[in-house]
């Protein structure tokens, strides 16, 4: 970053001030929309231009999830939708990533996953749901399970495509230095595989929260899509609209949440200066 | 045809090994239906042609949603490039609705829309309007500014330079954004129809599942998952169609 360049001198502290205030007026500056959008919400629900069933006020929809977090009920469908999400992303992560390795360096392997990964990647794997409530059943197992079977062809396609870029002089140089195979896994392929591994599990991360979101509409019970569904089946539309802006929220903080890790798993990497974003 | 084959044979296996446990019993059959009673329940739901009329409407949904993305998304990311007032404007809130869920919107478009074909197609139409728009909006922004400046300097309108320059340097990355969309719109379409509709493959599945027509029901997701994947095929096969004149 700009505070190691040794060939300039650091620019005045006057100039600096004046560059922080020009980022803190963008950052205002790009909210505008996003607050007109709100006014405007107001605004229309307020003067029943829409019906307050089809476009509640945001007033009257804030304090519902402000009544929701204060009666526990938020966080607790909050909790159970995240619990099963994040269940989902990291079993997908760790099975993934595992098997992607595994298919770079066993020929066999390859041979039987291949067709597999690439026939059930782009599949709608969401029409499968049926399927798995008929065999695990209504509770967490078969949501958890669900989430897996999404998530994990992007994790999969990702770690390949990033084993198999690895650059061969890092691999014959860490040969003929005496590395064992698991040192070159460790040392060198994972490190240098990385970017590319979590580009992939940023991929994966936001299909963990659409599926839960929809398994949960479908088989109700709990969970902030559940609790949405349940809202809409009552025509409480005050409910439904609190339920968006409650995923909305989950989904922006997981995004924002990955790409934090990703910046600081990447310190080392020269794309930490440039941080890639959505 | 023989390295094709050679390529999917495990798939042929799984096949296999799917109708030899069924029919071995080691698996109930009312958990996993044999393969060959799928496929003779496919061949009843085909010639009674409920899984036409069925189909045809959900393929009529997907498209309609797909295209209204693929046209509103690809304007709004090329002028989001073009234009920097549009810029200014749009994209906070694309930056901001990107990363939601957009099946969160499903119950939403149910209340607003009602249970039919409307409900279907603008679920599709704003959930994969977002990936488009960004893609043609990082598309065109890469545009190089050479081509560009070129393109000026020997005469060019602006809208020319658009058209001729921004639009086609930004085709690679906006094409692949549609190939997000168009697995995103599969994904919206079977959802929305698994949770309210009255026609459509997802509604199919519902019903023959809750009937326990487990045979069914097995033959219709297996068609969905199939055309999935077939969609995906033709689009890529488009893709390097159009894409041929790159180096």
């Amino acid at each position: 970053m700009s505070a190691e360049t040794p060939i300039f001198a650091p620019a005045p502290t006057g100039l600096r001030l004046d560059r922080m205030a020009i980022a803190a007026g963008q950052q205002i500056a790009s909210l505008l929309p996003l607050i007109a959008l709100v006014v405007a919400w107001e605004g229309l629900a307020r003067a029943h231009i829409l019906s307050t069933f089809l476009l509640p006020p945001l007033s009257s929809v804030l304090e519902r999830i402000w009544e929701d977090a204060a009666s526990g009920d938020l966080l607790f469908n909050l909790g159970s939708t995240l619990y099963r999400a994040m269940a989902g992303f990291v079993i997908a992560a760790v099975l993934g990533v595992g098997l992607g390795i595994v298919m770079t360096r066993n020929a066999v392997v390859r041979w039987f996953f291949d067709p597999i990964v690439s026939v059930a990647f782009p599949m709608p794997k969401i029409a499968f749901l049926p399927v798995f409530m008929l065999w695990l059943g209504l509770y967490d197992t078969s949501k958890i399970t669900m989430v897996v079977f999404n998530a994990i062809f992007p994790v999969i396609t990702a770690t390949i495509a990033a084993a198999e870029g690895v650059d061969g002089y890092l691999l014959w140089s860490a040969r003929s230095l005496g590395a064992s195979d698991r040192q070159l896994l460790r040392e060198i392929i994972l490190p240098a595989a990385a970017p590319q591994i979590l580009t992939g599990l940023q991929v994966a991360l936001p299909i963990s929260l659409i599926v839960e979101v929809v398994i949960e509409m479908l088989m109700g019970g709990t969970g902030l899509g559940g609790s949405m569904i349940a809202a809409s089946r009552f025509a409480d539309s005050p409910g439904v609209f609190a339920g968006i802006i409650e995923i909305a929220i989950a989904g922006l903080a997981l995004v924002k949440g990955i790409s934090i890790v990703r910046r600081h798993l990447l310190v080392w990497h020269q794309e930490a200066e440039d941080p890639t974003t959505v | 045809m023989t390295a094709v084959l050679t390529r999917y044979f495990p798939l042929l296996l799984l096949a296999a090994a799917w109708e030899a446990t069924t029919r071995a019993g080691l698996v109930p059959a009312s958990a996993l239906p044999p393969l060959d009673k799928v496929a003779s329940a496919w061949y009843g739901l085909a010639a009674g042609g409920d899984l036409w009329t069925n189909g045809v409407s959900s393929m009529t949904r997907g498209a309609a949603g797909l295209a209204l993305a693929v046209v509103f998304g690809s304007l709004i990311g090329v002028l989001m490039a073009w234009y920097k007032p549009v810029h200014v404007v749009v994209n906070p809130i694309v930056q901001f609705f990107y990363p939601m869920p957009k099946s969160a919107l499903i119950p939403v478009m149910v209340l607003w829309l009602g249970f039919g074909d409307a409900s279907k197609i603008v679920l599709i139409f704003v959930g994969c309007m977002l990936p488009v728009t960004l893609s043609a909006f990082n598309g065109a922004r890469g545009t190089d500014e050479v081509l560009i400046w070129s393109a000026r300097a020997m005469g060019a309108s602006r809208a020319r330079v658009l058209f001729e320059v921004v639009v086609p340097s930004a085709l690679p990355e906006l094409l692949s954004g549609i190939r997000t969309a168009l697995a995103l719109s599969f994904v919206l379409l079977v959802a929305s129809e698994l949770i309210v509709a009255r026609s459509g493959f997802g509604y199919m599945i519902g019903w023959l599942g809750d009937g326990g027509a487990y045979d069914s029901m097995f033959a219709v997701v297996l068609t969905v998952a199939f055309l999935g994947f077939v969609a995906d095929r033709l689009y890529l096969m488009l893709m390097q169609h159009v894409l041929a004149w790159r180096e």
